[in-house]
């Protein structure tokens, strides 16, 4: 890889990481009708689909770690709504939201948690294992940070085939205390990676609040030591999300190298199934879902722009139909075959 | 007072030099801390400082001359340092000459290598060959794959402009350029996932450790990262990557450096292990591991760069992955080894025969998978296994042999199963001790002759 001899120290222009309204007016007059409501479609295809999932759990039909993504659904699907199909998508545990942002068939990652052989790895993946190399997905991991620089060497694969994709690599606050993203912000500034990391900052590592566990909490701001450009970005508003997506994937898309995007949003559930949550209040989520829910937030923002009521509904019906025929597959399929036991272990060679 | 100075050892494992170029002549009046040589080793060029004072009185060995044993007078300077004592000391001992290129990698002093080591059987080979060292054969290895698949690159410390700090990788930077041969910095862990990634994003990376000790750092991301996805994808996304380097104990470097790791890899599925003692299987094994669509797991060893072997002269010469080879062929002990232990394994052969015994040497090549059908046909026919390695005991390669040997072929046996393997200790510093710790040909003759019941000829 061409090395970079000049790194220059990038400031972070704007400290709050937002651009002035009126631009924001401006952008957002750009985004036509079609793309606000499918962005409005494919949140609430999340939502539904994460409330199904923590049903399944319940009933005993999801097995072991099941962490849903239910009030961050705006920081996936605004920035799946700009980025392009060439580009490659990795991320951590919590990984459904942004499996069906990528377009993978609900019904095949219900069957995956469900254990099914209808799954997208065959059921011997799980909810954190499961990935899509038609809809350029590469997971799904289960070591906190460990996609990160998974996610860098996926950039470095676009770089190096000069295809001009751009790997979106998603992180958690608490991932973004790993020694492993600091090697990884360096050799992907170092060699000018087209990655942008994004850092999902739920404010809960697990149980363990951002200020509890990290020592300068301002996340955008922990590249700048390898000269990588950050924006802090309202992760519970779709469209300031694609907006800081947009400039985010164009700077990397032309070749300048990685970009941090720190999305503040907040998780409604728990880390996982099992987290009683005794670390924060019902009042402060109820809060966070009353005045800054993502999906309510769009679809005020499209009644008031318009669209008829009885729109939005449909769309309702119509995932509320997906998920129940997903479900239906996904309790009804099969489990994998005992012969699935030993295979897939290692690609066959012929001698 | 006249001294003498000595071919000095450059780095540990340094048997012999290239006197590249002679920096003063005789009549030159010396300084300590004078460039007085430059020498050429098998990793880097370095320059020779003078440790006394004085006039050089004589240049003994002439410019441009190879292979000068280390230890070999090759100049003398008249000093006018007067104590006598440190300079009889001097005299008697191999110059401990500071290079002033200091190499950045703690190179250990090794017992001489041995060159010329029998070879019987290497190769299933009758065309031409040619006698290259393993360190080339490797080398050679990636340089014939990545001219035929631009996807392959290689990664790690000190591979590229340094040349690979065990000069493995010389001069691939030149031919390949810095798009495919790149140097990191020192984060094994963050490289590691790195490259990983970049295999799953179809790209072929060969990654080198400069020293298997350090993939430590690295190994969440091979054994969950590498190893595991293509089963926890369904089969959907493998991931073709090479992790190669010096493994096993090099020498005085002490417990953080020294360190076998065959049987910690070998222990998961999802990955394959080699780990070659030839230049020819290291070559054809490097072609087989970089072509493979799985992680494997190759285990060099630093003192076997040096030494030199017959290589196929082809360009695709391949040794499959999973087979083992029977380098010495025999009738009364099976003994397995891989790596720097079969050529010790070969050296105790050579005694045993002498005693009678006839011992047949299995390099297993491969430890994951493990030919063990090979292994077994040969406890059949010998009814008799000792298991040699340079790792812990404990959990070892040895102990899965043993393990696998008793369930098929149980009843063919006359001997208990032994094994030959480092000590149960971290790897000590002293010399004395480092001695102890290692496995060596003695300790296979001897129980060769244990589970022969020939203890008492000894």
């Amino acid at each position: 890889m061409p090395r970079n001899p000049k790194q220059k120290r990038v400031k972070n222009p704007s400290k709050s990481g937002r651009p002035p309204k009126s631009a924001r007016n401006l952008i957002n007059k750009k985004i036509d009708r079609n793309t606000l409501l499918m962005m409005h479609r494919d949140m609430l295809l999340i939502r539904r689909f994460e409330e199904k999932a923590g049903q399944l759990y319940g009933m005993g039909k999801i097995g072991g770690f099941c962490h849903l993504y239910i009030g961050q659904e705006a920081v996936v699907v605004g920035l799946q709504s700009v980025n392009d199909n060439k580009d490659s998508v990795v991320t951590s545990y919590r990984d459904h939201g942004h499996m069906l942002a990528c377009g993978m068939e609900p019904a095949g990652v219900m069957s995956e948690l469900t254990g099914r052989a209808e799954g997208y790895s065959k059921g011997k993946g799980g909810s954190m294992h499961m990935f899509s190399r038609d809809k350029n997905f590469y997971g799904g991991h289960g070591i906190v940070g460990a996609q990160v620089p998974i996610g860098a060497g996926l950039g470095f694969a676009h770089k190096y085939k000069d295809d001009g994709g751009v790997a979106m690599t998603y992180l958690g606050d608490g991932a973004a205390n790993q020694g492993q993203v600091y090697e990884t912000f360096n050799m992907a500034s170092l060699w000018k990676l087209p990655v942008i990391f994004v850092i999902e900052n739920n404010q809960y590592a697990m149980g363990t609040s951002t200020p509890r566990s990290t020592a300068g909490t301002a996340l955008y701001e922990r590249g700048s030591a390898y000269g990588i450009v950050g924006r802090q970005v309202d992760g519970m508003d779709v469209l300031a999300v694609r907006e800081a997506g947009i400039e985010a994937i164009e700077y990397a898309r032309s070749g300048k190298g990685p970009f941090i995007l720190e999305m503040k949003t907040y998780r409604y559930r728990g880390h996982s199934m099992s987290d009683p949550a005794k670390y924060r209040t019902r009042e402060e989520v109820d809060a966070m879902r009353k005045q800054h829910d993502p999906i309510d937030h769009l679809r005020d923002l499209l009644l008031r722009e318009g669209i008829e009521e009885a729109e939005l509904k449909l769309q309702d019906t119509e995932v509320k139909k997906i998920i129940s025929e997903a479900t239906d597959i996904a309790l009804k399929s099969p489990e994998p075959s005992p012969d699935e036991l030993y295979t897939d272990i290692l690609v066959e060679v012929a001698e | 007072m006249s001294n003498e100075i000595k071919m000095p050892a450059l780095s540990p494992t340094m048997t012999e030099g290239i006197l590249s170029k002679w920096l003063v002549k005789i009549g030159d009046e010396i300084h300590s801390g004078d460039v007085i040589a430059e020498i050429e080793t098998d990793k880097a060029t370095m320059e020779v400082e003078a440790v006394d004072d004085g006039t050089v009185t004589q240049l003994m060995v002439e410019e441009g001359t190879q292979a000068v044993p280390v230890g070999t007078v090759i100049a003398t300077i008249f000093g006018d340092s007067g104590d006598e004592s440190e300079t009889m000391s001097q005299n008697k001992e191999t110059p401990q000459v500071e290079p002033s290129i200091t190499s950045p990698v703690i190179e250990p002093v090794a017992a001489p290598a041995k060159r010329d080591v029998t070879v019987a059987q290497v190769m299933e080979w009758d065309g031409p060959v040619k006698n290259m060292t393993v360190r080339e054969a490797l080398r050679d290895a990636m340089a014939e794959e990545m001219r035929v698949d631009d996807k392959i690159f290689i990664m790690g410390e000190e591979v590229a402009e340094y040349q690979g700090a065990y000069k493995v990788t010389q001069g691939l930077l030149d031919e390949f350029g810095e798009k495919r041969v790149i140097d990191t910095p020192i984060t094994e862990h963050g490289f590691t996932g790195l490259a990983v990634g970049a295999a799953f994003g179809d790209l072929r990376p060969v990654v080198e450790f400069m020293t298997f000790n350090f993939s430590m750092q690295a190994i969440d991301q091979i054994i969950n990262s590498a190893a595991k996805t293509l089963y926890m994808s369904g089969g959907q996304m493998g991931c073709p990557i090479v992790f190669r380097g010096p493994n096993g104990a090099a020498s005085r470097v002490a417990a953080q450096h020294s360190q076998c790791f065959a049987s910690w890899y070998a222990h998961c599925p999802g990955l394959k292990v080699v780990s070659p003692w030839s230049a020819a299987d290291a070559k054809g094994l490097l072609k087989s591991a970089i072509r493979d669509p799985n992680p494997v797991i190759f285990l060099e060893n630093e003192v076997m760069y040096g030494q030199s072997f017959d290589v196929p002269d082809t360009d695709e010469w391949l040794v499959p992955i999973g087979r083992g080879n029977i380098v010495r062929e025999g009738s009364d002990v099976t003994i397995t080894a891989f790596s720097i232990m079969v050529g010790k394994a070969l050296e105790a052969a050579e005694i045993l025969s002498e005693k009678g015994i006839e011992a047949e040497i299995i390099d297993l090549r491969s430890l994951r998978p493990l030919d063990i059908e090979l292994i077994v046909n040969s406890v059949r026919k010998t009814n008799r296994l000792i298991s040699c390695e340079e790792g812990f005991p404990f959990a070892g390669i040895g102990a899965e042999l043993g393990m696998q040997v008793n369930e098929k072929a149980f009843d063919y046996l006359d001997a208990p199963i032994t094994r030959v393997t480092g000590k149960d200790v971290p790897m000590p510093y002293a010399a004395n001790l480092e001695a102890l710790t290692l496995p060596q040909s003695d300790q296979i003759v001897q129980a060769a002759l244990q589970v022969c019941y020939k203890e008492e000829e000894i």
